[in-house]
Parts: C-alpha cells; sequence; structure tokens
C-alpha cells in the first residue's frame, strides 16, 4: 500500500506510464504480425554507403527524430513555469533561424551552394542570434507589456515564416556542404542530433543546479507578486524564460536544416510547437505554470516521437497521424484535470468505506 | 440528538501525508451559542473545519446536523451550504478580479424575470449589506483594490447573508482593528439570538471572553476538552492550549532610551505615492523600534510600502545609513539592508508550491542574486535554525508550505526575513494568525534585535504589541502621517491619538 503511494506521487508517473505504453503497444504489434516481438529494442551497426558504420534500430532513430521536440521542450518549460503561457511560435522561429543561417552560409540570393559563403560558425552564431532576437522580442512583449502569452507569441508564429522567406530571397535556399551536413548527420556510428541534445540537457541542468534560475523561475511563476517582495525581479525573470526558449529554438533550427541541408521554410518545424507543448503537458507539467520538471518535460518528449514513429509503423499516414495525437492529448487533459481527479478520489473513498462497512 | 444542538461530530479523524492532523476529535454546537474553537497554531482547528464544510476527506467518525437523519458527509462547500453550513475560511478566498458585489453574490446571483443576472439588484443590495455592517466601500470596484481587512469584511458579510443554522468563522478578527472587530460581534450576537450556532476561531484570547460561551481546546490534533467560559479562566485556557503554563506576557518591555544620538538609519522626506498615501517625513535611528497607529485604511501599510519600493514613491527622497538612495522596487531596498514582510499572506507572502526551505531562504537567495546559489547544506542549516528558533511545526523542511497551517505559513514567511539579516527591518502585521505562546517569543525577538542595533518599523492592528515593543509611534490618518509619539506610550493616549479625539 505505502509502496503504491509512493509510485502514485512519483512526478515522472504520467509520461514513464505513456512511454511504456507506446513500447507495449509496439511489441504487440510486431509479435502480430510474426516480426520478432523485441525488434522495437533491437540496436545493431550497419555499414552504408555515405555515412560507414552507423548505429540502426527503431530506439535510436526515434531518439534521433526525438532531438528537435526534446530541445524545444526544455525552453518551453521554463516558459510555461515561468508565465503561465506557452510559446506557440518556437515552431516558425525555428524556420526563421534556418533561414536566416542558410542565408549566411550561401550568401545572399544564391539558392543552392557547395561551398560555403562564410565560416560554418558564423552562419551557426547567426542563427542563434536571431532565436534570441525571437526570443527577446516575444519576451518583451510577454513582460513588460503584460500581453497574453498566446497572443504575443502569435506574432511570430505567424510572421516568422514569411520573413524567413523574405530573407532568402523567397527561395529554397540549399546548402550542400558536408562540414553543415554534419550537423545533422553522424558523428562515429552516433546520430549527431543525439549528441547535440545531450549537450544541451547538460547544460540547462548544470545551469539548473548551479544557480538559483530553476527556484527563481518557479516561485515567479507560482507567485509573481510574493516573488517581487521578495526580491526578485519577475519581468526580468519572464522575459529571460522567453529568451531561452528563442535560443533553444534556434539549436532545434539548425538540426532540422542540417538534416535536409537546406532551409525550407514552409516546412523546418511545422507544427513542432505543438509537439513542445504537448511534451511540457506530458511531463506532468501543469500548463498553468508554478513548478517544474524538465526530466518529465524530456522524457515527454521522446514520448510523443515514439508515438509518431509507431503511427507510421502501423501504417497510419502522416495525414492521419494527427488525429490519434489529439486523442492522446485528450486523455491526458482529462487525467489531469481537477474534476476528474476529484471523483477519482470521491469515488476511491467511497469504495473504501463501503469496504469497511461489509 | 440532544435538545438544542444542531451540530455533532463525533470521533472525527483525519491524516495528512505525514501529519495525523485529528485523531478522533469530538465537537458540540448547541443554538444560539458562539462556540470558540482554541488551539495552538496547528492543532488542527481548520482542519476540523474543512471537514465540516467538506473540504476535507476525513478517515473516521461522523456528523450529525439538526433536521437531518443519519450522518452527514460533505463533498463539497455548496453541500454543506444545503446543509445550513456558512464558512468564512481562514485564508480569503473570494475573487479579486471580481467587484465586490459579485463577490458576495457569486452562485446565488439574483435573477430578472427573463433569467439574466439582475445586476442593479445586486449592486444595490450589495451596497445596503455593506452600508449595515458599517463599511464604505464602492461594491461596484473590483475587491483586489481595497484592504485585506475589507476583503475580510466582505467574506463575512457573504457568509453572513447566506440563510445559515451554522456559522463558522476562521481567524475573521487576524486582520481587523478593534472598531471592525466591534461591528463583527455586534453582527455575532444579532445571530445569536436568531438561533443561529456560530463557531469561532481566534488567537486573540480577549475576543474569547468577549463574545463566547463556550470553548472546545485541541491540542495537537487531539481533543482536550469542551469548557463553559466561566470554567475556563485565561491562564488555564492557555494552559489547556499548550499542555504547560505560559511566562507572562508582561516582562516584555522595550528599554526605553534617548535615540536621538544614535546614528540614522533611515530619513524620508517628502515621500508619497498617489492615490494611497500624501507626503511624509520619517526619521529612524539605529537600534529603535518605531509602530505606526492608525485606524483600518489610514495608510498604515502604504507608508511602509512606499519606503521599501513595493509601491514605488512618487516624490521626495529616502537616504539609508546618511545616504541617499532611490529605490525602484524591493530588491534595490533589499540590497540596502531593508525588509518587509508584507501584511497580506496568501497574495504577497507565501510561494504557496515551493518547499518550507526554500521559502525560507528565498529572500536571502535574492539577495545573494542568481549566481550565488546557497548550497543545499547551507539552505537546510538556515532552515533548520529557523523552523527551531519560532518553532515551525512542520512536518519536514521539504513539505509544501501551502501544506502548513495558517500560523506556520506566517512564521515561515517571518524566518525568510529575519534569515536576511537586514538592518532595517518593516514588520507588517508580523504575529498575524500566530498563536499566545509564539506571539511573545516573537515581540521577545523584536526587542533583541533591537538591542543588536537593528532597526523596526512593526505595524500591528494590536496596540498592546506595539506599546510592548515600540520606542516611538507614528499616527496615521487618511493616507497622512498626523503625528508621533514618543514620551506617554499608553493605551488611551495612542487610541486618542488615533481617533484624532483632540483636534
Ligand atoms: N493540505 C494539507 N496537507 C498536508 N498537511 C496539512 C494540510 N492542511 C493542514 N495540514 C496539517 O494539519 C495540521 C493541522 O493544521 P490546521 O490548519 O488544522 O491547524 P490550525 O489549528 O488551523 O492552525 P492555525 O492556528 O495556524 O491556523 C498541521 O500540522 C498541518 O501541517
Ligand atoms: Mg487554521
Amino acid at each position: 500500500m505505502k509502496i503504491w503511494n509512493k509510485i502514485k506521487s512519483w512526478p515522472l508517473l504520467l509520461p514513464v506510464v505513456a512511454l511504456i505504453l507506446v513500447m507495449a503497444v509496439n511489441i504487440i504489434h510486431d509479435a502480430a504480425v510474426g516480426d520478432n516481438p523485441l525488434s522495437f529494442f533491437m540496436i545493431s551497426l550497419r555499414d552504408t554507403t555515405t555515412n560507414g558504420t552507423i548505429l540502426f534500430g527503431r530506439i535510436i532513430d526515434i531518439i534521433n527524430r526525438g532531438s528537435e521536440v526534446a530541445i524545444l521542450a526544455i525552453g518551453m518549460t521554463l516558459v510555461v513555469s515561468a508565465s503561465a503561457g506557452t510559446d506557440i511560435s518556437v515552431g516558425s522561429v525555428m524556420s526563421l533561424c534556418a533561414s536566416f543561417m542558410c542565408m549566411n552560409l550561401a550568401g545572399y540570393g544564391v539558392s543552392s551552394t557547395t561551398t560555403l559563403a562564410k565560416p560554418l560558425i558564423v552562419g551557426l552564431l547567426a542563427a542563434v542570434l536571431m532565436g534570441a532576437l525571437c526570443g527577446a522580442f516575444n519576451g518583451t512583449l510577454v513582460s513588460h507589456l503584460s500581453i497574453q502569452p498566446m497572443v504575443a507569441t502569435l506574432i511570430l508564429y505567424s510572421a516568422a515564416r514569411a520573413i524567413g522567406l523574405l530573407l532568402c530571397n523567397d527561395l529554397i535556399v540549399y546548402v550542400r556542404n558536408p562540414s553543415f551536413a554534419f550537423i545533422g548527420a553522424f558523428t562515429g556510428p552516433i546520430p549527431t542530433p543525439i549528441l547535440i541534445t545531450v549537450v544541451c540537457i547538460i547544460l540547462i541542468s548544470v545551469v539548473l543546479k548551479k544557480t538559483a534560475l530553476g527556484m527563481y523561475i518557479q516561485s515567479v511563476g507560482i507567485n509573481a507578486k510574493a516573488s517581487r517582495i521578495a526580491g526578485l525581479n519577475s519581468r526580468r525573470l519572464r522575459f529571460l524564460a522567453y529568451l531561452l526558449c528563442g535560443v533553444f529554438a534556434s539549436l532545434a533550427g539548425i538540426v532540422a536544416s542540417s538534416r535536409i541541408t537546406s532551409a525550407d521554410s514552409n516546412n523546418i518545424g511545422l507544427y513542432l510547437e505543438m509537439d513542445a507543448i504537448l511534451s511540457v503537458a506530458l511531463g506532468g507539467n501543469s500548463l498553468g505554470g508554478g513548478k517544474f520538471n524538465l526530466a518529465g518535460s524530456i522524457i515527454g518528449a521522446y514520448t510523443i516521437q515514439a508515438i509518431t514513429t509507431t503511427l507510421y509503423a502501423l501504417g497510419v499516414s502522416s495525414i492521419q497521424a494527427p488525429v490519434y495525437k489529439a486523442i492522446i492529448v485528450i486523455i491526458i487533459v482529462v487525467i489531469e484535470a481537477p474534476p476528474f481527479k476529484a471523483f477519482i478520489r470521491k469515488h476511491s473513498a467511497a469504495r473504501a468505506t463501503k469496504g469497511v462497512k461489509a | 440528538m440532544e435538545e438544542n444542538v444542531v451540530l455533532t461530530a463525533r470521533g472525527i479523524s483525519m491524516t495528512f501525508p505525514g501529519v495525523k492532523a485529528l485523531d478522533n476529535v469530538d465537537f458540540t454546537l448547541r443554538k444560539g451559542e458562539i462556540h470558540a474553537l482554541m488551539g495552538e497554531n496547528g492543532a488542527g482547528k481548520s482542519t476540523l473545519i474543512k471537514c465540516l464544510t467538506g473540504i476535507n476527506d476525513f478517515e473516521a467518525g461522523e456528523i450529525h446536523i439538526e433536521g437531518i437523519d443519519g450522518p452527514v458527509r460533505n463533498h463539497s462547500t455548496k453541500d454543506a451550504q444545503n446543509v445550513g453550513i456558512s464558512t468564512v475560511y481562514q485564508e480569503v478566498n473570494l475573487c479579486p478580479n471580481l467587484s465586490v458585489a459579485e463577490n458576495l453574490f457569486i452562485g446565488r446571483e439574483p435573477l430578472t424575470k427573463i433569467r439574466t443576472i439582475d445586476r442593479k439588484s445586486y449592486n444595490k443590495r450589495s451596497a445596503k449589506i455593506m452600508e449595515d455592517l458599517g463599511i464604505s466601500v464602492d461594491v461596484t470596484q473590483n475587491l483586489e483594490n481595497y484592504s485585506l481587512a475589507i476583503q475580510q469584511m466582505v467574506a463575512i458579510a457573504r457568509a453572513v447573508d447566506m440563510d445559515c443554522k451554522v456559522l463558522i468563522l476562521d481567524e475573521p478578527t487576524s486582520s481587523l482593528d478593534d472598531e471592525e472587530v466591534e461591528k463583527l460581534f455586534t453582527l455575532m450576537r444579532k445571530l445569536k439570538e436568531k438561533g443561529v450556532g456560530i463557531i469561532f476561531v481566534t488567537h486573540f484570547l480577549e475576543q474569547v471572553y468577549k463574545v463566547c460561551d463556550r470553548i472546545t481546546v485541541l491540542r495537537n490534533g487531539t481533543y482536550v476538552g469542551e469548557y463553559t467560559v466561566e470554567e475556563l479562566p485565561r491562564v488555564k485556557l492557555v494552559a489547556a492550549m499548550l499542555g504547560k503554563d505560559l511566562d507572562d506576557l508582561a516582562e516584555i518591555k522595550k528599554e526605553q532610551k534617548d535615540y536621538t544620538n544614535e546614528p540614522m538609519e533611515i530619513s524620508a522626506k517628502g515621500l508619497s505615492h498617489a492615490g494611497t498615501i500624501k507626503p511624509f517625513d520619517l526619521d529612524i535611528h539605529k537600534g529603535e523600534v518605531v509602530g505606526i497607529g492608525g485606524l483600518l485604511g489610514s495608510g498604515r501599510s502604504e507608508l511602509a510600502r512606499c519606503i521599501y519600493g513595493a509601491d514605488k514613491a512618487q516624490t521626495g527622497t529616502l537616504e539609508i545609513s546618511g545616504e541617499p538612495v532611490k529605490i525602484n522596487q524591493p530588491i534595490d531596498a533589499m540590497n540596502k539592508g531593508v525588509g518587509m514582510l508584507p501584511d497580506d499572506r496568501k497574495a504577497e507572502g507565501i510561494i504557496a508550491d515551493l518547499s518550507v526551505r526554500e521559502n525560507i531562504i528565498l529572500a536571502l537567495q535574492a539577495k545573494r542574486g542568481m549566481f550565488r546559489q546557497l548550497t543545499r547544506a547551507q539552505q537546510e542549516e538556515i532552515a533548520d535554525k529557523y523552523i527551531d528558533l519560532i518553532k515551525i511545526k512542520t512536518p519536514s523542511k521539504d513539505t509544501l508550505v501551502k501544506q502548513l497551517s495558517g500560523g506556520n505559513q506566517q512564521k515561515v514567511i517571518l524566518a525568510r526575513w529575519l534569515a536576511t539579516n537586514a538592518d532595517f527591518l518593516i514588520l507588517d502585521e508580523p504575529t498575524r494568525g500566530i498563536d499566545v505562546g509564539t506571539k511573545s517569543e516573537i515581540q521577545k525577538l523584536i526587542v533583541k534585535l533591537a538591542g543588536e542595533g537593528k532597526s523596526v518599523l512593526f505595524i500591528s492592528s494590536e496596540i498592546e504589541e506595539m506599546l510592548r515593543t515600540c520606542n516611538r509611534m507614528v499616527i496615521m490618518r487618511d493616507g497622512q502621517k498626523v503625528g508621533e509619539i514618543d514620551e506617554d506610550l499608553s493605551q488611551e493616549g495612542v487610541m486618542k491619538a488615533i481617533a484624532g479625539g483632540e483636534s
């Protein structure tokens, strides 16, 4: 009974249960079609002509493809916690950052290149700078002008892709250069995006551990007025959360762009803001702000990717996939809703008293 | 059921994770009586009340209500209202961004013939209700524009306006001045005559003897006994609550000495904030404890907030330790060695979802800055120190502060400011909701701080408390500083100055 209670109050319960469910579906599916039931978990080394020996397997694929969402989820977690709102512009900002980077790498107006017009690092920094700029723009609207986060970030949500196209002179810019493609490809046998994600996670973990940022952001998210009286600068902290969110969006944009060695304004990061928000919710974080659980969000991100991959494996077309995702969102939101929790509580209490009488 | 009894609770037990909040508690309320529910902070008073009103799900015990067969189990406040229980909770739980009138009628709005909400009628009725209570407010204004005291009166007005058999008041007087308390008592006596049973929780013992007929005492979640007021004089009541005798309060008295030659800690000239406080001058020397007296709404808290930068001063100059400073927001004041415990614990004090430890170190951490984080060990050491010093009753340092009893939450906020080791502390109602035992400890602590050369600006709706600890008092009226009293600090003298009798 005690162990049961402990499990029930474990913060990672929801994302981990969801992840296990997804794995179960995979095992059952594989068994049903006559494959090895554990093929989902199999990892092998394979030789390829383009990348040499690489790690191969469905899990590797999920962790690799989930990189962008995981990186976005980090920033989104901070934004949700600090401002009780979501940044719906991250997908578009990814795209804008990618466009700006490719414009720098290829040179303005060039639609395809194999040689870099500027050093790679300049392009990368340009992307990060653009992300920071977008984050600062959102942050200013939310923290200093007190505009609702949804409305404030709607501006870049709709404008950023267009600005990206403008920067690229309405072209899809291809940068087919190995030093750039490397970011979306392989480092030894390991996909580079996985390494980049790991670095991001380590970085933010160290910052949260070694500075008081985590407590500050949660404090502001829980009670901004009281935090101000206790000496926190609520506005600056909210601004900072959006700024970081923008920077993480730019990193996700770099990865996404490098995978396809181009800046495809209309497709990079498409709908990813929804996945990022969903990761945060699935991670057991309240979208009402306050306390956050970063590990939950990251597990949530990979769970989402696992769901997407599984849906494709089950033969669901990419057009229909959002329907299934929507169903999952509904279930999560209902489980988290206070009236539902109260209902469960009442129900189990009623059963308990009945048990006593009998 | 016995004659005349409206509500009984028998053998109520209730457990929170790590705490047995109630253990086999009995309670009986008769018709037309005012029944005090007494106990230290964390004794289980609010928990018992929430069991009666359906907020808490108790594990064992039965509740019976007159006119209803069989045990009653409420699942929500709405259920409780349907069986005739109307409640004012310890923490005001109204909606700050709705108008006073909306708050009074939320959930029971009068309707017009075509079933829409009849705004006109309820604005009119609300105005009447508040007028009857002798409170002057504009009922169409948002509640958040009014002080905590007025919010508390609105909560009371709302509860009283609902027809009920049982009225529960959990520390309704904690932020009220004598005058409002009198108004409330008149109201309670009126209801009592009508046969309403009233449960009254307070930490002000004299209020118990003024209005109550009977007392039930809880200690550490257990039932100590039920007594008539005559049976249980003050000393015995305190002993029943604490389980031991209490040292006499009267010992505390700040030594009176001449501070004019001490260095100046705070010197404000012409500070003001539009709409709340008119320009004032104030000097406070090192080691001095200065009290602020004034009626509700006289600008006591606003004066303090203006110095601290919680409301930015729009005119005037401020010197701290002889150095001119510009304060735009609280952190600026904190960096100059100032701290302020605000009066509204729920809105401006606690960070509900953070732990006791985090709540205690928050201000100190803010002062150090984001990059100089206190280590976990340091944090725990500070938390332990204050949990011990002001007797914060909590299952652990990592318990969420919202899970503490009201009085213990207050202690946590106080600890937060003591931990910053500020040279000048503004304490706005520091002992609100704190039980008799710890209250005197805190007063002693203030005197001790002053002895160490710290200065304190002390605001309290309890004049005796300020008389015991202060060297000097500033008198406020209508948002204006009208004078200071430094000699002859007596109850009558201060009361007279506050009321403005002589002018
Ligand atoms: N929501 C909660 N979760 C966990 N523990 C709780 C919760 N509410 C109260 N408690 C615990 O129950 C005990 C009784 O608390 P309660 O609020 O009833 O005290 P109280 O007598 O009203 O004190 P006070 O005078 O300070 O208001 C305390 O030890 C408190 O920590
Ligand atoms: Mg209480």
